[in-house]
């Protein structure tokens, strides 16, 4: 038996059961946390997710849900997707925590425990939308560079925590500041101790807004740690990297915010539009903020056979960003007509808003139902790709699924 | 005094000779529970796979890493999957400018080295292997899994 063999059956956990050991401090290890430096082989259980998850990377760990999965009006977490640009901090203390803000434009630098976020400042709770930046990436042509996203990677959670304006203000802010950006615990994946593998943020508007949480639960518990335990920024209907997870420092910058992730392509697109594939100099990208209006339909799950003269009950879910959805409507012939859906207001702003509509099929064949919503400004999902940009962002193409009247 | 010397050092040797016997037995032991004893806690958490299990290759699909098997490949997974997964490499598609603005990219920022050499083996691997194919503007629906809705 060589030593790699040997390596290759022992392992800390067979050490401690041996040795008869105890894992001290184990009661304190948030829920989801393994001791074995998070090298678990099943992602499914190590972020408790359901088997139906898609795992499309797995060092940085990416995870998406399909359409169906999402069906719940609140997204609970074994459906949540998981967006990862590092690795996932080990050896969490909640208690031991703290949250810093400094910048050039902050009147005075201060520290927070945790503890102290929790008594001083007024909880909030909002169901807010959060959807990765290259949702829908794969679908670009020419392909884009990175996690070939389709559907899933998009979640609305009821997240509870204090107003990040409370805190901003506590600290005091300078009349110079335009820009916060947060840094975190998260490690680069080259193992270099000095580079963040993102630390991005918000303009401070977006950052004194009502919903923009400090969140420290995530559907009334410790959010769970592949989603930030134990603090996380939330910045609803914007590219979720701008959620902060694992975050103890904000900086309140007079300047745009400059980290990691802010610059190049990354969460950036062309300020004007682009034929697909063409070569796009760093001066003429722009930061992205509000996500663009989306549908999502939840309910059937693609490729459902129904029999000739059943209607068909669909629901889903649409988001528009910074706006409202104003309107819902969905087509079974392949967007020459369309009808309207059933649409619900958004629990709080920033929520998905729910919708239905009862389908009637004239004839056997093979369907698609396509959904479209529309904002409050008049934009509306478009039935194909919408502008091609070097890395794939905001493809917000009405969603489609296969239907067969047998 | 000599005697009483020699009865310490005597008991001395004695108890260390004891503790090392302790010692070979406990080790001996784990090493051989360790080897020979399947048990579940131990075969559920296997920290890497096998040299053999590691080559294998099959339907021209590198199992360990999910590569394609072909010229170029083991220089790839020796240079692009020590700080990020297979997954992320073989999920994209690219044109050999594409790969190779990637690979600069990630010298200029990620902290990836001078691939010397086995650049060029990568890229040609790369190109070949994981080049893009014209989707157009729209897809038609693939994969769908039929099932009776009542």
């Amino acid at each position: 038996m060589n030593r790699r063999g040997f390596t290759n059956k022992i392992s800390l956990a067979a050490v401690a059961s041996i040795l008869g050991l105890e894992i001290v401090y184990g009661h304190r290890m948030p829920k989801g946390y393994r001791p074995l430096g998070l090298q678990d082989p099943d992602p499914f259980k190590m972020f408790h997710k359901d088997k139906e998850m898609v795992v499309l990377n797995n060092k940085p760990w990416n995870m998406e849900a399909q359409a169906h999965l999402l069906n719940d009006d609140i997204t609970p977490n074994k459906y949540m997707f998981v967006r990862n640009n590092g690795r996932i901090p080990e050896n969490i203390e909640a208690s031991q925590w703290t949250l810093t803000l400094d910048g050039e434009s902050v009147k005075n630098k201060k520290t927070y425990s945790l503890a102290d976020l929790k008594d001083k400042f007024q909880h909030y709770t909002y169901q807010l939308t959060l959807e990765c930046g290259g949702n829908g990436r794969s679908e670009f042509n020419p392909p884009a560079k990175g996690n070939q996203w389709t559907v899933g990677a998009v979640s609305c959670a009821e997240w509870t925590g204090v107003r990040l304006r409370d805190v901003l203000e506590d600290a005091g802010i300078n009349s110079d500041a335009v820009y916060i950006g947060y840094h975190a615990t998260d490690t680069h994946l080259s193992g270099d101790p000095n580079k963040e593998p993102i630390s991005r943020g918000v303009p401070i508007w977006k950052a004194l807004q009502d919903e923009t949480l400090l969140a420290f639960a995530m559907n009334g518990e410790d959010i769970p740690l592949a989603h930030g335990f134990p603090l996380r920024l939330v910045c609803g209907g914007w590219p979720a990297s701008t959620s902060g997870k694992w975050v103890n420092r904000i900086s309140i910058r007079n300047k745009v915010h400059d980290g990691e992730k802010m610059g190049g392509t990354s969460y950036r697109v062309p300020c004007e539009t682009v034929a697909p594939g063409s070569k796009v100099e760093d001066s003429d990208m722009c930061i992205i903020e509000s996500m663009p209006v989306k549908s999502l339909i939840t309910y059937p799950k693609s490729g459902a056979l129904i029999k000739q003269g059943q209607t068909l009950n669909i629901n889903g879910h649409a988001w528009a960003g910074e706006l409202e959805v104003s309107k819902m409507e969905y087509s079974i012939d392949f967007g020459s007509t369309w009808h309207t859906c059933s649409l619900k207001r958004p629990k709080n702003r920033l929520a998905w808003q729910h919708f239905n509509a009862t389908v009637s099929f004239p004839k056997k064949g093979y369907y698609e139902v396509w959904g479209r919503a529309t904002d409050t400004n008049g934009k509306a999902q478009p039935m194909v790709l919408p502008g091609w940009n070097p890395k794939g962002y905001l493809n917000n193409a009405c969603h489609r699924i296969a239907v067969k009247i047998v | 005094m000599g005697k009483e010397f020699q009865k310490q050092v005597r008991s001395l040797s004695k108890s260390l000779l004891s503790f090392l016997i302790l010692i070979l037995v406990l080790f001996g032991g784990l090493y051989y529970w360790a080897n020979h004893k399947s048990k579940p806690e131990i075969t559920e958490i296997p920290l890497e796979v096998s040299s053999e299990d590691y080559d294998k290759v099959e339907n021209g699909i590198h199992v360990a890493t999910g590569f394609i098997d072909d010229r170029g490949m083991q220089e790839t997974i020796q240079n692009c999957t020590a700080c990020h997964s297979a997954k992320l490499v073989t999920q994209n598609r690219m044109s050999r400018e594409g790969w190779k603005a990637t690979i600069e990219w990630m010298q200029e920022t990620q902290n990836l080295w001078d691939l010397g050499a086995n650049e060029e083996l990568i890229l040609t691997y790369l190109a070949k292997n994981y080049a893009p194919t014209d989707k157009g503007r729209r897809q038609n629906l693939e994969d769908i899994e039929w099932y009776e809705l009542n």
